[in-house]
């Protein structure tokens, strides 16, 4: 089934097509992988998804119901949660409290306090931050302070989880945990679309991969698929990489 | 009995503090001289405008300059109501109109962020200068009005209300889910947002909440000034009075505005009597030092003092108990 599907997805600055007309799908269950050089378009393209952009011209749907028109904070409550590329934290709140702000506002329901304490604790617990649930999160190194962005969308109960470049400026070890914390949200039943340029991560672990380049789509397929994708290799992949090494 | 245990409950410590002070405030017309119930009425508004103001702009980070805005309104509604309605529904209609023109402005701006939305509220203040001046003018026929008067006891009990009113508000709020949601709106508003908040919503809210209690301090100060014109009423002062009350106070603490309100009216009261040629060159020189050296504010003092102070290793000790008790 699909989870979310796009169509004819547009978006222009000024003159330049930062999306240009977009077909996508991402099937449920699945982890899909988003990439493409600088500037291909995918985080505008995450941005359209979750309504930090209005979406003008094209169709997004979420579970066959459709997105546009919608604000940011109503796609939330939908089920599709996201995080930032870089980070966009609560830096003066501890931990615990940025997790919670999720818990309590992200279902399209009110939940009692308990109720968000109980889910954050959980989410905590999940990312393996609960020791450090009192520090302010500016205080966090970046591989925590990611950690506390997904325990705060997951928080949220998401259906669908955007991750946008999660193992940017980590290091191997902390890419390979990452790696390790994406595939069991996966395995808790969450669908996971995400943004990478971590080769080893995208080909270790999605089911499918999609490529922009310029705002269009030059590729979908598997991630073999997509390793021996002329196109790809020449644009994106460069001559040397070997995919999955 | 032993200090430390006295130290133990420090929750009901605060609370009889609390009862007393509002003891002290109730019963002061009984024994305080006329000109002593101005001047706590004085700082009881000051207190009012700083909360209120530090109710909305502490937590998000958007700096409104409206409190003058709406205090004069207030003052111009109790003058047009209070005449021939009882003060109590006066300062009713003050509160209310000041929420109904914040939700109206708030749509407005509140798309604006940083410095655009300060100036803003502050473009609003001279707005409603000049159009009610106009008014004034062209409907009235003179500038300015007389104002009923009132007695001063009265004015101070329902400036007390207010008062109370304004904090207890304040504080749910500041404990209250929209409180965690203007606080997220401070830290990121994108990452607040999609985080399932209406950030729009929630601050247009809390934006006409706050000038509720702006709206009615400013319709029961209209007796006490006898006679309004514009520019009485919309007094920038009561923009920028807020603002440097709260930072004096210290924002990291609910009672840093209350504090920093009651210490500032006071000194200014104070000094403004005993200096009336140097007043404000001791003033700015006191503001300058706060700033420079207690960027906390008072309440940034007090959390220093405590870390070094007798009272505080009691204080300490005294929690500790309470966690171990329970």
């Amino acid at each position: 089934m699909q989870i979310l599907e796009g169509q004819d997805v547009t978006k222009h600055f000024g003159g330049l097509a930062a999306v240009s007309h977009v077909d996508f799908h991402v099937d449920q269950g699945e982890i899909m992988g988003l990439i493409g050089p600088n500037g291909a378009g995918k985080t505008t393209l995450f941005n359209l998804i979750s309504a930090a952009l209005p979406l003008k011209s094209g169709e997004i749907r979420f579970k066959g119901e459709k997105l546009n028109g919608l604000k940011p904070h109503q796609i939330c409550q939908k089920g599709v949660a996201r995080t930032f590329q870089g980070t966009k934290i609560f830096a003066d709140m501890p931990v615990l409290q940025n997790i919670l702000v999720g818990a309590s506002f992200g279902t399209p329901t009110r939940v009692s306090a308990a109720d968000a304490a109980r889910e954050a604790a959980q989410a905590l617990e999940f990312v393996g931050l609960s020791e450090l649930s009192t520090v302010p999160v500016k205080d966090l190194t970046l591989v925590s302070q990611k950690r506390t962005e997904v325990a705060r969308a997951l928080a949220t109960r998401p259906e669908l989880l955007l991750l946008d470049e999660l193992m940017a400026g980590l290091n191997p070890t902390e890419v390979s945990e990452a790696m390790e914390l994406v595939t069991r949200i996966r395995d808790k039943g969450i669908t996971i679309f995400m943004v990478e340029h971590v080769m080893k991560a995208i080909m270790g672990m999605c089911g499918r991969i999609m490529v922009l380049h310029h705002g269009e789509k030059i590729a979908e397929g598997t991630p073999q698929e997509i390793a021996a994708d002329k196109k790809v290799i020449e644009i994106y992949l460069g001559e040397e990489t070997r995919a999955g090494s | 009995m032993d200090i430390t245990r006295l130290f133990a409950h420090r929750n009901l410590l605060v609370v009889g503090f609390l009862i007393l002070i509002l003891i002290f405030l109730t019963t002061f017309p009984l024994y305080g001289g006329s000109y002593y119930i101005l001047v706590l009425t004085t700082i009881l508004m000051y207190i009012v405008l700083t909360v209120s103001w530090a109710m909305f702009s502490g937590p998000t980070g958007y700096m409104s300059l409206a409190p003058a805005a709406f205090f004069g309104v207030g003052i111009y509604i109790g003058a047009i109501l209070g005449a021939k309605l009882p003060l109590l529904v006066a300062v009713a209609a003050g509160g209310l109109g000041c929420f109904i023109l914040a939700l109206l402005i708030g749509m407005v701006t509140l798309r604006l962020k940083g410095i655009y939305f300060a100036i803003f509220t502050f473009g609003l203040l001279m707005f409603l200068t000049e159009i009610i001046l106009y008014l004034e003018i062209h409907i009235g026929g003179s500038r300015g009005r007389h104002v009923f008067p009132a007695s001063d006891e009265a004015v101070f009990y329902i400036m007390l209300g207010i008062c109370v009113a304004t904090l207890l508000t304040a504080y749910f709020i500041r404990r209250s889910r929209l409180g965690l949601a203007m606080q997220s709106i401070g830290g990121n508003e994108e990452a607040a947002a999609h985080m399932g908040i209406d950030t729009t919503r929630v601050k247009v809210f809390t934006f006409a909440i706050s000038a509720i209690f702006m709206g009615a301090a400013g319709a029961i100060m209209a007796p006490s000034l006898i006679y309004i014109d514009p520019y009485i009423a919309f007094n920038m002062r009561y923009s920028f009075m807020p603002v440097l009350m709260a930072v004096f106070g210290g924002m990291g603490q609910f009672y840093g505005p209350v504090l920093g309100a009651a210490v500032f009216a006071y000194t200014e009261r104070i000094l403004r009597i005993q200096y009336p040629y140097h007043y404000m060159l001791t003033f700015g020189i006191i503001l300058i030092l706060v700033i420079v050296f207690l960027p906390g504010g008072l309440v940034g003092l007090i959390q220093k003092l405590q870390k070094t102070r007798l009272i505080s290793k009691l204080w300490n000790r005294g929690k500790e108990e309470e966690h171990a008790n329970t």
